[in-house]
């Protein structure tokens, strides 16, 4: 298929802080693709996200010539293989590399988001601990993956960054900003030594830099919903009252 | 099938999962060793081939496990790629529209569908089998869309997304007889309700389906244990 030139139309349906949409941004930015990015509010979603994506609502979307492909993992492959002539390949040669990457593609949104969540309910330092414990164990079972799947080389892809890596690295702002919010390092040199160190590469990258966005702007957006929720309860307590 | 291919799946009769690896199996005409497992009881091999979840179905080919259903599914449709009839569309968008609709019936589904069966109490039940209707509902629109008049969600032929669905077949049918109510009824969900016979019918479908009154039996021993468990906390 062609590449970025004449007739392909890009737009990216998406939300600055939502990592899903920065998997979908660092694909694109690796493939060297032009795109145009819409920012939404998903408090008050546009007609172009309801259309595009009616069975999930959600973001990130990407339209290509008009026709949408939703669900970050999903794009990312899509991206991989509409576009396979632009830069690399993201997904592995061999279909046995390919399932394995897959395989813990769908662990990292299976596991770790979801062992995330409770920190941020977290409302004793018992839970927090607790929440915090599982965490850990996650990051030491991704710390076997990269080990397994990177063979001794940079990244989860090998030499050059690919699916997986982009698939993990959705979250790169968020890890540091959990780090400024609550004091735990997701990543720490001690338990998940290559993880640290991929990490850093990750985000020194040129495509990653492009559209990572500052992890201090996440640490003030969740404070500012932690107000928002706070103020409602109280309105709410006014109310019951 | 290139010579020295060697496939043992690890697996449980029961399990709507390995049907779903089974049926890709059977659908690329491939052969392998079914390896039925204990899981009170974890063999090594299982273990060691899935240390991360410990679940089935494992595939593994010349002693390489891949695990996870949809991930072995098209991990089948990429390693044999000559043989039977391609589980995905050529067309980049085809597919990614392919792969979502499998990932729906996982995500909405298969998730709606596990507390109609398993809910400790009346409103989980109810409230499972609510979510699931509107699953089901869903998929409907997405059968008519994507079939465009054809009898499978692949068009003249089976797909990811006819497996994912189609090796929940059983469990469907046993869930109707235990709830007493349709879930795929003929006249809410008409096309569904004619795919779900076309496909029961396919070659490959009749070989690997469990028996519909084996599954509520084995439904109906799982919730009396769960029930007698419980009522001993």
């Amino acid at each position: 298929m062609a590449g970025g030139g004449g007739g392909d139309e890009l737009k990216l349906l998406g939300m600055w802080a939502s990592p899903f949409a920065l998997r979908v941004r660092i694909a694109l930015s690796l493939k060297g693709l032009s795109y145009e990015y819409v920012e939404e509010d998903l408090k008050s979603k546009s007609e172009l996200l309801l259309s595009s994506n009616p069975v999930h609502k959600l973001v990130p979307v990407l339209i290509h010539d008009g026709k949408p492909v939703c669900e970050s993992r999903i794009i990312v492959e899509y991206i991989d293989e509409a576009f396979s002539g632009d830069g690399e390949s993201l997904l592995p040669a061999d279909p046995h590399d390919r399932a394995v990457a897959r395989f813990w593609a769908s662990y990292i949104d299976e596991k770790m988001f979801t062992a995330w969540m409770p920190i941020f309910a977290a409302k004793t330092e018992e839970e927090k601990a607790e929440a915090t414990n599982r965490t850990f164990e996650v990051a030491e079972t991704l710390e076997r993956a990269l080990r397994e799947c990177s063979r001794g080389k940079p990244f989860f892809g090998g030499d050059a960054v690919g699916y997986l890596d982009v698939v993990l690295g959705g979250f790169a702002a968020w890890v540091y900003a959990i780090e400024e919010l609550f004091g735990l390092k997701q990543f720490d040199a001690a338990r998940t030594p290559l993880l640290v160190a991929w990490l850093q590469r990750f985000v020194e990258l040129d495509a990653v830099k492009e559209v990572m966005p500052d992890s201090g702007s996440l640490v003030e957006l969740h404070k500012a919903r932690q107000a928002q929720a706070a103020a409602a309860a109280d309105d709410d307590d006014d109310e019951a009252n | 099938m290139a010579g020295g291919d060697e496939l043992v799946l690890l697996g449980t009769w029961p399990s709507p999962f390995v049907t779903r690896v089974e049926l890709a199996l059977g659908l690329k005409g491939l052969s392998y060793e079914y390896v039925s497992q204990d899981l009170r009881n974890k063999s090594e091999l299982l273990l060691s081939a899935n240390p991360v979840h410990k679940k089935i179905p494992v595939l593994i080919h010349n002693g390489r496990p891949v695990c996870e259903s949809s991930v072995i599914v098209q991990y089948i449709e990429e390693a044999f790629p000559g043989d039977g009839a391609a589980l995905l569309p050529a067309d980049p968008h085809d597919r990614a529209v392919a792969r979502f609709w499998a990932a729906y019936v996982d995500d909405k589904f298969v998730t709606a569908w596990v507390p109609t069966f398993r809910g400790k109490t009346e409103e989980e039940k109810a409230e499972g089998m609510k979510q699931l209707m509107a699953a089901v509902e869903t998929l409907e629109g997405a059968l008519n869309d994507i079939s465009k008049g054809k009898p499978f969600f692949g068009g003249d032929t089976v797909d990811v997304v006819d497996v994912a669905l189609g090796g929940m077949i059983s469990w469907v049918k046993a869930t109707e007889v235990l709830a007493g109510s349709k879930i795929f009824d003929a006249e809410k969900t008409p096309l569904l309700a004619a795919w779900v016979e076309r496909f029961a019918e396919l070659d490959a479908a009749k070989k690997v389906l469990p028996d519909v009154d084996g599954v509520v039996e084995f439904a109906k021993k799982r919730i009396a244990e769960a029930a007698a468990a419980a009522s001993a906390n």
